[in-house]
């Protein structure tokens, strides 16, 4: 189980002209929340459909539409809040954020600034052996998506598509306690999984379903430290803010780059600007979108058409009551109870899948053989396929988990189990009766085995003088027989015979 | 024999069920009453046909007996509420075009009921105003001054209409006294319930925290009728309460004996016609004739009501009318050759909405402006709480219902400066724009009339959710009052 007792890692450290520097990163990111209908409307959230087709009259903002509240998001936002250790409010509110965009019908988004529905919270990054960074959440607040324009269907033309209009978002904001880029990939990786283990966000980046707006400022060692001390953002330097970052990868670069961008215009003389920027992937860049001074008055006020959200207490304590376990607490169980390493119990919670399948496979047998099998046969077979993961494999836990249970009947060899997993994984079918139909199953007759070894060892005379003076040489008459069955014979009948007939 | 289109709404459902005419007769009667008063100006839109078919499906039902109250009464509705299939342009250039494919509970309702839709009511644009003089169909025209051209006053197209005797009912919107204040200048009754008592779906929302959907009738009977019609839970809008719905023509007992009626004393010293001052003393004397016990009150904040107005109501409209920009229907402003979607926004708006709007519209931008939020918009939202908090202290101190003046005079004339100055007209809403603060039911009571022979009403205010209770007091002054003029037809 990871805790607070493992230590904190490092910042990172850039050294620039003038000395050292120090990163901080804060993110804001922005979960598509897992439902079936938008936030505010009872229009479909499906990926994908025709432009306009999940678009309702409000969706669309004509007069006289009115928002009427999904209650299933905010129980998916009361269970990522749950998930996250954070403090759900029992009464919170919308606010209406202003701008003029055709990718906004209203005119405003509907958002929480003044009562969030969840403050607080944490996610526990792990950066390495005993390695961990806390990353304390500030809240987060449930708003709707906006929708797009697309520029090029025609010369003169820009034309909206609100179907990602009025979408349930949560935007989860951290504090500034991320300190280096890695952090900031491997953080916003973690708070993605939790969000999967929870289902309360699909996950899909290449589907824009979490997007994150990276905060990057740069600092003088020590510098901090006195922020933890008093508050005072000024220690932590000038920040900018980098809008809309779709990748793992991405978050990482775009941070680095900033964090140089910025000491080497301090370090040239120059001034940092409070600025909104943009990551350009293709140039590996970021670019400065707005400065502060131009920034939109959004002219936030609470929205008069909802009344405050109020939940109860009981029905938060039932939500947290079905919550789903979480990665951490899986990993934990899985290195207690089937007694896998720590390595092994990463890789399978790093996707709630890979777990799920485990335990599947592992239901009623030796957790640690499961595991072995899912790890190395299953994933190491998978990654020679393009597109092949655990979600789409052609093995199911109930074939992986027969093959196993034949080793352990003494039906087949563990040589055999690989062929055989090769068979169930490219033709399908019931591994008990592939074996059966192929004549796969192990020879455990003692006489034919006998008759086996006899035939070997009647055959090489020197081999058997050599393995007298050394026993470590009944290795090869083992093989000899294996290979003159066919790999059928069971390898346990054989090397109790061999050494028996070799007086070993 | 009377002619159909004077009957009440209650008469005529009466007499529609004992068969003495037909829905169709009935609706002819007021079709012919429209043509004839439209010098009148009072509608926007004519919807004849529509009401010649819904008329003949009224008098199948009517036929098959057990017809709901509504059924085959002609109404006007104000051309702020959506109706489907019905154009729809809330008095607005930008609004222009525009062909709702859905409406609201409230209106639903009333088809639903059986009642004819006759056309729809001309207002001030996006129903801002206390005159017709924005909307971009022309001004429509108060029925009682009947005395040469000049002196025609704007009226207001669903009270004109009722006045006028085209229609026996219409529905309307109120958000700072839009069905009180107009009724109180056109000797008719209207009425704005507690917010959330009918559902704002379909209604162009000008500010949501204040906009009522509400009757506007000959009598107080028929506005029970209408309120009962439209009344409750609304799926489209969250605000709306899912509150029983009394019987509120049930509720006319006319009997107030022991009914304790506030009198805000303050305000007698309030800028307001003599005429009216004096309406509201005989009033008064009305309800402690009928048995109401009156006692003098103090509302300390009533008098901020019109300046916290002034402040909440352009600021939620400049966000509710944002979305007509130009992109998704009504008015869009021709582009010329390398202009874009900020020009587009800009002339979309600049030639579809008028200056007192763009006014209005720029006042509530400012108002939640960063830096003039806490100082304008949120500290109106406290002053606010405040007067709805004097509401309460009354009603708590045992308080059940308030009289005041529907309106500090009557109708002006056209040519009246008051009604281009935007301050004075601020004021016209005194007394009306506290209920809605407060979110209060109130209705408007024709009680009286000045010198000029022009109506004077008086408004009660109830407690919330209280209706039945505001109905009922209303129904006694109305008796008391015993109000009968009509207007003088010049038209």
């Amino acid at each position: 189980m990871l805790d607070l007792a493992m230590n904190a890692p490092e910042p990172r450290r850039i050294a620039g002209a003038t000395g050292d520097w120090e990163i901080v990163i804060g993110l804001e990111v922005h979960a598509q929340i897992a439902t079936q209908a938008k936030l505010f409307s009872g229009s479909s959230t499906r990926f994908g459909a025709e432009p306009n087709a999940n678009v309702s009259y409000g969706d669309a903002a004509m007069p006289g539409t009115l928002p009427v509240l999904n209650r299933g998001c905010i129980a998916q936002a009361v269970r990522t809040g749950l998930g996250l250790k954070s403090r759900i409010n029992l009464t919170s509110s919308f606010d209406r954020k202003h701008y003029f965009y055709p990718d906004l019908p209203s005119g405003f988004q509907l958002t929480q600034l003044f009562q969030p529905l969840v403050s607080g919270g944490e996610v526990l990054v792990e950066m390495g052996p005993g390695l961990v960074r806390r990353v304390r959440l500030d809240r987060i607040h449930v708003e709707q998506d906006a929708g797009k324009l697309v520029h090029d269907m025609d010369p003169a033309m820009s034309f909206v598509d609100v179907n990602r209009g009025g979408m349930p978002l949560m935007e989860i904001v951290s504090r500034p306690d991320i300190r280096s880029p890695e952090e900031a990939a491997a953080y916003l990786g973690k708070l993605r999984l939790i969000m999967r283990y929870l289902g309360t966000c699909d996950g899909n980046m290449q589907e824009g379903s979490i997007r994150a707006d990276v905060n990057v400022s740069v600092c003088r060692p020590g510098q901090y430290e006195k922020w933890l001390e008093d508050g005072d953002f000024s220690h932590l330097g000038t920040r900018t803010e980098i809008k809309n970052v779709n990748s793992l990868r991405f978050v990482q670069q775009a941070a680095e780059y900033e964090a140089r961008r910025q000491i080497a215009v301090i370090e040239d003389g120059g001034t940092l600007i409070q600025e909104t920027r943009l990551y350009d992937p293709d140039r590996g860049e970021t670019r400065s979108m707005r400065s502060k001074e131009t920034a939109e008055d959004y002219r936030y006020f609470p929205d008069p058409d909802l009344l405050p959200l109020v939940i109860e207490q009981a029905w938060v304590d039932g939500l947290g009551a079905g919550l789903a376990e979480l990665p951490d607490a899986r990993k934990a169980r899985y290195i207690a109870d089937f007694g896998l390493s720590d390595y092994d119990a990463s890789v399978l919670t790093a996707e709630r899948e890979n777990g799920e399948y485990f335990e599947a496979v592992a239901q009623g047998r030796d957790g640690k053989q499961a595991a072995n099998w899912v790890l190395n046969e299953l994933f190491g077979r998978m990654k020679r396929d393009e597109g092949v993961d655990i979600t789409n494999c052609p093995v199911s836990p109930a074939q992986l988990g027969g093959i196993i249970d034949l080793i352990g009947a003494g039906t087949i060899s563990g040589k055999i189990a690989k062929d055989l997993f090769e068979i169930v994984y490219t033709e399908g079918g019931d591994p008990a009766r592939i074996v059966e139909e192929r004549g796969m199953k192990q020879v455990t007759d003692t006489g034919a085995i006998e008759a086996a070894v006899d035939a070997v060892i009647a055959a090489n005379p020197a081999q058997v003088d050599k393995a007298k003076q050394n026993p470590k040489l009944a290795g090869w008459f083992v093989g000899q027989v294996m290979k003159a069955t066919g790999g059928k014979a069971s390898p346990a009948a054989v090397n109790e015979i061999v050494a028996a007939k070799l007086g070993l | 024999m009377t002619k159909l289109n004077t009957l009440t709404i209650a008469a005529a459902r009466d007499g529609l069920r004992k068969r003495d005419f037909t829905a169709a007769e009935l609706a002819e009667a007021c079709l012919g009453a429209m043509d004839e008063a439209r010098a009148l100006n009072a509608f926007a839109l004519e919807t004849g046909d529509e009401a010649r078919r819904q008329a003949a499906a009224a008098d199948t039902r009517l036929g098959a007996g057990a017809a709901p109250d509504l059924c085959g009464i002609p109404l006007g509705i104000k051309d702020n509420l959506l109706t489907r299939g019905t154009p729809t342009q809330a008095g607005s250039r930008i609004l222009e075009g525009f062909v709702p494919p859905f409406e609201g509970a409230a209106t639903t309702r009333l088809w639903q009921d059986g009642a004819v839709m006759l056309g729809k009511l001309n207002l001030d644009e996006l129903a801002m105003g206390v005159s017709t003089a924005t909307s971009v169909h022309g001004p429509a025209l108060n029925p009682w001054r009947a005395d040469g051209g000049a002196k025609l006053s704007p009226g207001d197209g669903a009270t004109a209409a009722v006045a006028a005797r085209i229609v026996p009912g219409a529905i309307g919107s109120d958000t700072g006294g839009s069905l009180r204040q107009p009724a109180s200048w056109a000797g008719v009754v209207g009425m704005k319930p507690t917010w959330g008592r009918v559902g704002r779906s379909g209604l162009v929302a000008v500010a949501s925290s204040l906009d009522q959907i509400g009757p506007v009738a000959r009598d107080v009977r028929d506005a029970a009728i209408l309120l009962g019609a439209i009344a409750g839970r609304d799926a489209g809008d969250s605000t709306s309460s899912d509150r029983e719905v009394p019987d509120f023509e049930a509720a006319l007992s006319g009997d107030i004996r022991g009914r304790v009626v506030g009198i805000p004393r303050q305000y007698r010293d309030a800028p307001m016609d003599d005429a009216v001052a004096a309406l509201w003393e005989r009033g008064i004397g009305m309800l402690r004739d009928a048995g109401a016990e009156v006692r003098d009150i103090v509302l300390p904040n009533f008098a901020h009501g019109p300046a916290v107005f002034a402040t909440i109501m352009p600021a939620e409209a400049s966000s509710n009318l944002a979305r007509l920009d130009g992109v998704r229907f009504g008015y869009r402003a021709k582009l010329g050759p390398g202009e874009g979607i900020s020009e587009m926004y800009d002339r979309t708006r600049a030639e579809g909405l008028s200056h007192e709007v763009q006014r209005r519209l720029m006042i509530g931008t400012h108002m939640l402006s960063s830096g003039f939020y806490e100082v304008y918009f949120n500290h109106a939202r406290k002053v606010r709480r405040l007067i709805a908090q004097d509401f309460e202290t009354a009603f708590e101190s045992g308080v059940e219902l308030i009289l005041t003046p529907g309106a500090p005079t009557a109708a002006p004339a056209a040519d009246d400066p008051a009604l281009l100055d935007a301050v004075t007209m601020y004021d016209a809403h005194a007394f009306t724009v506290g209920a809605s603060l407060a979110g209060l039911p109130a209705i408007s009571v024709p009680a009286g009339t000045d010198a000029q022979g022009l109506p004077l009403g008086l408004q009660l205010i109830g407690r919330a959710w209280d209706e039945a209770g505001v109905l009922n007091a209303a129904f006694s002054l109305e008796r008391a009052a015993g109000f009968v003029a009509s207007p003088a037809r010049w038209w």
